[in-house]
């Protein structure tokens, strides 16, 4: 389980069942390492404010996140961490490597809005 | 306090509303930056019964978030940096420092008596002094295809994406410390690498220098800088030019590890205060800088070292020279008045 506030997802269930059971979902699949933390931060700080996105994480090095590291959307992708995101349980959005809250927000307020109205 | 305002200014909602939230963002020291330094500082400012804001571009904890194991900080065996990170951010709130994470700085008045902040968003902070902790991070090369690969081919760490190149070419760039230990590192997954550089000496240390050379998956192209990185749907290599020739070649790869070193966080400061020819905040041994009442710390001043161990004991001498300017200024209004 990765150490940060975030939503732990540990299984491809856990997956199946958080992206099928939220409209909104954010999961970022990486360790913890100098690329991904920030990403976790990010997330974490954004949380409060996004409260109709699901915000969660994934170890990378499970073998259970095949359901994202082998995602037709990862092809390609040679940085941690992994980030998805999801709009009813389909993939809208998917990054690699390092990303700033500028560049997050970017994308929730493209695919799921900038709040729940 | 509020409601004299409010009576003296004839009840006039916008202007009242005005003046309640200058009130909320009235601080004796605004802090920027929430690196180990800007949380240091602001533990002695708080404790030291200081309003004190801290602002934060990025994760609280800076760099210090980024470091896996920190094993070199006095007192404690070894800690995750995101670890010591919560701590010290725990312990500045605990104290009463308000911190507040922002997307950018829209503009900043040092120069008077009362400093000014506006964020991004618009917000206007102001306090009496200020402490500059802006920190640093990894230089970028600023060339064609660099932020189009990040993640894609482009990296800037050994340890989370090495893996992803295993029996594969990869680039190298860079001549110091980093780019060469992390090149030897990456002999474990990549089956070569060219370290690419732009001088025809390195800047590392003779122990890197000679691990690198005796490590027969590397090689080295000197005298040379990146053009361009190329690719379609993935990463195919980078074009290379000779410095001395002006002539360019391409190396063909599967990605490209950038270690050109360090970059101070300094640009929203130039003009403002004195920053040497690298961007450096210049202080004095109490940490002053060009300006009265802005005082900075951490690896954004002009240094030769930068640790946790550092940021924390100059942003404590900052903290506590901050306090003392501050009593001095007001006991000379306090004298003048009488
Ligand atoms: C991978 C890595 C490993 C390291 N390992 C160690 C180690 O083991 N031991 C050790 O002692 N040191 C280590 N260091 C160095 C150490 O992390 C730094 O020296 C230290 O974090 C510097 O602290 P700082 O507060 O000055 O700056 P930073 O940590 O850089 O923090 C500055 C903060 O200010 C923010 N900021 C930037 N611009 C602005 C602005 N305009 N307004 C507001 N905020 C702004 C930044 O986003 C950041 O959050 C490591 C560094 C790295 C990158």
């Amino acid at each position: 389980m990765l150490q940060t506030n975030l939503t732990h997802v540990t299984t491809a269930d856990e997956w199946k069942k958080i992206i099928e059971e939220n409209e909104n979902v954010m999961i970022c699949c990486g360790r913890m390492g100098p690329m991904c933390i920030p990403v976790y931060g990010v997330m974490e700080d954004l949380e409060e404010e996004y409260k109709h996105v699901k915000f969660a994480d994934m170890p990378f090095d499970s073998p259970e996140a095949h359901v994202i590291r082998n995602a037709p959307e990862a092809r390609g992708f040679m940085g941690l961490p992994f980030t998805f995101y999801y709009k009813n349980g389909k993939v809208v959005k998917a990054t690699s490597s390092i990303q700033n809250e500028q560049q997050v927000r970017s994308i929730l307020n493209d695919q799921f809005g900038k709040n729940n109205q | 306090m509020l409601v004299i305002r409010a009576l003296w200014l004839g009840n006039q909602p916008a202007r009242i509303l005005y003046f309640i939230t200058m009130e909320n963002n009235r601080f004796d020291v605004i802090v920027l930056g929430g690196g180990p330094a800007g949380l240091t500082a602001a533990i002695y400012l708080s404790r030291a019964r200081l309003r004190t804001l801290v602002l934060n571009i990025g994760t609280a904890g800076g760099q210090m978030v980024l470091t896996h194991e920190v094993a070199n900080y006095p007192g404690v065996e070894s800690v995750s940096g995101y670890t010591l990170s919560n701590t010290m951010k725990k312990q500045a709130k605990s104290f009463g420092s308000v911190i507040k994470n922002i997307a950018s700085i829209q503009q900043l008045t040092l120069n008077g008596d009362v400093k000014q902040v506006v964020t991004g968003d618009g917000t206007v902070y102001e306090s009496d002094a200020v402490i500059l902790a802006t920190g640093g991070r990894s230089r970028e090369l600023g060339v064609e295809g660099e932020r189009q690969f990040k993640g894609k081919g482009i990296s800037y760490c050994a340890t989370c994406d090495g893996e992803f190149f295993t029996d594969k070419e990869i680039i190298v760039i860079g001549g110091g410390n980093s780019a060469l230990e992390e090149a030897v590192s990456l002999t474990k997954y990549a089956s070569h690498i060219t370290i690419v550089h732009q001088f025809d000496y390195f800047q590392a240390f003779e122990y890197a220098i000679e691990e690198a050379k005796q490590n027969t998956k590397i090689s080295f192209k000197l005298n040379s800088v990146i053009s361009k990185f190329q690719g379609g749907e993935s990463f195919d290599g980078a074009y290379i030019k000779d410095v001395n020739t002006g002539e360019e070649s391409f190396i063909k790869s599967s990605g490209a590890f950038i270690f050109i070193g360090y970059q101070p966080n300094t640009e929203v400061l130039k003009g403002i205060v004195e920053l040497n020819k690298w961007g450096e905040i210049v202080v004095d041994s109490e940490m002053k800088t060009s300006l009265d009442g802005v005082f900075a710390a951490g690896d954004a001043i002009a240094k030769r070292y930068r640790q946790i161990t550092t940021s924390v004991g100059e942003a404590t001498v900052a903290a506590l020279a901050t306090a003392g300017w501050l009593h001095e200024q007001r006991r000379k209004k306090v004298s003048l008045a009488h």
